[in-house]
C-alpha cells in the first residue's frame, strides 16, 4: 500500500555536489521519510520523470546521487542550487538487517549511494559492515572516503587497478565470504555483478538482498512495465530490494530486462 | 459453499472479478500473477497491430478520491503479445480477454485478425481511450455509426470468439452506443473506460502533472457513473456486461452486478489496495453472500431491475 496521494511535490535543491566523473549528488530541502533501498520518482516538469534511489534521508533533508548516462540524468546533474524538482515516494521495499549483524555490501556504479545510506544506518545499529566498492577506475569511485569516515571496513577494487585491488569487486566479496561470519550480502549495481554476487551467496548458504532495477514508469504497481518474469510481480512494489531466493527463481534476473515498450533485451 | 462462478458469452469464470485492461498486463507472468492473486480472469493491455510508443512520465497519479492516467498505450506489437499470451496459457487456466486498439478503422481489422490467432477466450475492443485522441479520438467512441462499423470489422475477423466493445463514459448517450454495437454483432459490452480527459496542474511547478497534460479519470470518483452506465445498458438490452470503474471493494463489485454486470473489471483498485486486491474483493463478495443468504452469485446479476 502506498500513500493515497501520489502527486509530485516540488522541492528545493539546497546543494549540488560533484562526486566523481559521472555522479552528482543533489541535496534536497525535504524528506520523504525514505529508508535505505527505497526510491523516489524525480520529475523535471516538461522533460520527464525517472526513478532514483534515495542516497540519504535524515527526516529533514534527502540526497540523490545521479549518474549522468542520458538526457534526463544529465539534465538532473545540471540542476543548480535554488532550483526545484518534483519528487514523489518513497516507493518500494527496504533493506532489512538486525542489530549487531555482520553485513557485506557490494556496490557498483551509483549503487554505492543507496548502500552508503544502508551502511550508515547499519553502523548506528551496531552492525559490522564490509563496504565493497567497485568501479572501472579511480575517477568513478563513489562514497569511498565517506564510508571510511563512517568507520566501516572499506574495500576498493578497480578494473584498471588505479585504486585498491585490480579486478572485480566480486573477487573481494568472494574472499570475504570465504573468511566466513557474514550474515547477509546486500548488492546494488550492474545486474551482471549482482547476479554473480547472488550466486556466490547462495553457494555459501548466506542470505542476500538484491536491488532489482527494471524500467519503471509509475512506481506504484499499476503500469506493469517493471514486472519480473517468474512470479510476475512489479519490482517497484515487491522490489527493488528482493531476497536471493526470489531473484534466482526468476528466469529473467541476470539474463534479460524489458524496455519501456516491453521488448526484451539480454544483458 | 457459495457458487461464485459466472458464465460470460459461454465462457466460464471461476469468479466475476477480472483485471481491467492497462493495469499490470504487460507480461504473461504478471497476468498469471493476477489470477494467482484471486482474479477469475485477466485482460491484456490494449494491443496494437504495430509497435506503439507511449507518453513520457509522469503518466499517472492518485488521490484519495480519484486517479488520473495518460500512459498512451505503449505496446511492443503483436509478436510480443503472442509470446506473452502463450506464456500466460502455459501458467494459467483462467480465461484471458485480449483487449485490442487501433489508430484507424483498418487497424482494428488487422489487430482483430492477429488477436484471434492468439486464441483468447474473449476479445475486448477499446474504442474509448481518451489519451490517444489524435489517433482514434473521441468521435469513434461517441459516434453510433463508427462504433458499429468497428464492431462489424472486428466480428468479421475473429470467428466465434466472443467480442465485447469497451465504451466511453464521454458519449452523451452511452446506451445508444451500446445498442449500436450490439446490433452490429457485439456479444457484450464493457462499461466504462476512463472519464475525461481531465487536467491537473501542479501550481508550484506551474505545469500540468501529466506529461500528456490531460489524462483519463478512474478510481472511486468514477464508480457512480460506471454503475449508472451498466444500469442503463442492462435496462435496454439485458446483454452480458463487464462492469468496470471504481470498484475497490467486494461491496462495490456486488453493486456493479446488481446494476447488470456479469463480470466486474478491476483496475485502479490495485493502487488503493495492492496486487492482493483481487482475492480480497472475491473474499468480501463471498462473505456478503454468506451473510445475505445468496448461494449463487450469478443470481445477483441485474437484481435491481426486477
Ligand atoms: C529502482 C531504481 C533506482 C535507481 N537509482 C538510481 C540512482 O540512485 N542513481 C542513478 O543515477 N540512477 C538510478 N537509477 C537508474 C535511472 O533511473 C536511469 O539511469 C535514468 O532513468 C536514465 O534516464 P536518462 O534519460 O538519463 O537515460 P536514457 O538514455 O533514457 O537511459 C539510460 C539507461 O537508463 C535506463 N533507464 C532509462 N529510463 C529508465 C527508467 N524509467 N527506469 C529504469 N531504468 C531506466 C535505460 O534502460 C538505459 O539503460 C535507478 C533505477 C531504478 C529502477
Ligand atoms: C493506468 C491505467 C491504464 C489503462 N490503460 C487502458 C488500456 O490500455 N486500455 C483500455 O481499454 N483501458 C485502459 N484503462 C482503463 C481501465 O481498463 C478501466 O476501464 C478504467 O480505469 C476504470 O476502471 P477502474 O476504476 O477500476 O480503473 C487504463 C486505466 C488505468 C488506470
Ligand atoms: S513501474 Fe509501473 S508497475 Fe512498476
Amino acid at each position: 500500500m502506498h500513500k493515497l496521494d501520489t502527486r509530485p511535490k516540488m522541492v528545493l535543491i539546497k546543494e549540488v555536489v560533484r562526486e566523481n566523473e559521472q555522479v552528482t549528488t543533489l541535496v534536497l530541502d525535504a524528506s520523504v521519510g525514505a529508508e535505505p533501498g527505497q526510491f523516489v520518482n524525480v520529475w523535471i516538469p516538461s522533460l520527464n520523470e525517472k526513478p532514483f534511489s534515495v542516497a540519504m534521508d535524515d527526516g529533514k533533508e534527502m540526497r540523490l546521487s545521479v549518474a549522468a548516462v542520458g538526457p534526463f540524468s544529465n539534465a538532473l546533474c545540471d540542476k543548480k542550487v535554488g532550483e526545484k524538482i518534483g519528487v514523489r515516494g518513497p516507493f518500494g521495499t527496504k533493506f532489512k538487517f538486525e542489530e549487531g549483524e555482520h553485513l557485506a555490501l557490494l556496490a557498483g556504479g551509483y549503487g554505492a549511494a543507496p548502500l552508503y545510506f544502508l551502511a550508515s544506518e547499519a553502523a548506528k545499529k551496531g552492525c559490522t559492515v564490509e563496504f565493497i566498492v567497485g568501479a572501472r577506475s579511480k575517477g568513478f569511485l563513489l562514497n569511498v572516503e565517506k564510508a571510511r569516515e563512517l568507520g566501516v571496513n572499506v574495500h576498493v577494487a578497480t578494473d584498471d587497478g588505479s585504486e585498491g585491488s585490480k579486478g572485480y569487486n566480486t573477487e573481494v566479496l568472494a574472499k570475504i565470504l570465504d573468511e566466513g561470519g557474514i550474515d547477509c550480502v546486500y548488492t546494488v549495481g550492474p545486474e551482471v555483478m549482482m547476479y554473480k554476487a547472488a550466486q556466490m551467496a547462495k553457494e555459501k548458504g548466506v542470505r542476500a538482498q538484491i536491488s532489482v532495477e527494471r524500467y519503471m514508469k509509475c512506481g506504484m504497481g499499476l503500469c506493469g512495465n517493471c514486472c519480473l518474469d517468474g512470479e510476475g510481480a512489479p519490482t517497484c512494489v515487491k522490489g527493488p530490494v528482493m531476497d536471493l531466493e526470489k531473484v534466482l527463481d526468476s528466469p529473467e534476473f541476470g539474463h534479460y530486462h524489458r524496455d519501456q515498450l516491453g521488448n526484451k533485451h539480454n544483458f | 459453499m457459495i457458487d461464485l462462478s459466472v458464465e460470460f458469452c459461454g465462457v466460464k469464470f471461476q469468479n466475476p472479478i477480472v483485471l481491467a485492461s492497462g493495469v499490470l498486463g504487460v507480461t504473461g507472468d504478471s497476468l498469471a500473477g493476477v489470477v494467482r492473486n484471486g482474479a477469475g480472469g485477466a485482460t491484456t493491455k490494449s494491443l496494437w497491430p504495430y509497435q506503439h510508443e507511449g507518453h513520457k512520465n509522469p503518466t499517472m497519479f492518485g488521490t484519495e478520491e480519484y486517479f488520473m492516467n495518460a500512459v498512451g498505450i505503449p505496446d511492443a506489437g503483436p509478436e510480443k503479445a503472442r509470446e506473452e499470451i502463450l506464456r500466460y496459457r502455459e501458467k494459467c487456466g483462467a480465461p484471458l480477454i485480449a483487449n485490442i486498439v487501433g489508430g484507424k478503422m483498418e487497424d482494428y481489422a488487422e489487430i482483430a485478425a492477429m488477436a484471434a490467432e492468439m486464441k483468447p477466450d474473449v476479445i475486448e475492443v477499446n474504442i474509448s481511450c481518451p489519451n490517444v485522441e489524435d489517433e482514434l479520438g473521441k468521435p469513434m467512441a461517441c459516434s453510433v455509426s463508427k462504433s458499429a462499423e468497428v464492431t462489424r470489422l472486428v466480428k468479421e475477423k475473429v470467428g466465434d470468439i466472443p467480442v465485447t466493445v469497451k465504451l466511453s463514459p464521454n458519449a452523451p448517450d452511452i446506451r445508444a452506443i451500446a445498442e449500436s454495437v450490439l446490433d452490429a454483432g457485439a456479444d457484450a459490452v464493457t462499461a466504462i473506460n476512463t472519464l475525461g480527459p481531465g487536467l491537473a496542474i501542479d501550481i508550484d511547478a506551474g505545469a500540468p502533472i501529466l506529461s500528456n497534460r490531460v489524462g483519463g479519470i478512474s478510481g472511486p470518483a468514477l464508480k457512480p457513473l460506471a454503475v449508472k452506465a451498466v444500469y442503463d445498458i442492462y435496462a435496454a438490452r439485458k446483454c452480458p456486461i463487464i462492469g468496470t470503474g471504481g470498484v475497490i471493494t467486494g461491496r462495490d463489485a456486488i453493486e456493479m452486478m446488481m446494476a447488470g454486470a456479469t463480470l466486474v473489471g478491476v483496475g485502479t483498485a490495485v493502487y488503493y489496495r495492492g496486487q492482493e486486491v483481487f482475492g480480497e474483493i472475491v473474499r468480501e463478495m463471498n462473505e456478503w453472500c454468506v451473510e445475505n443468504g445468496v448461494s449463487k452469485i450469478s443470481s445477483l446479476i441485474g437484481k435491481i431491475h426486477a
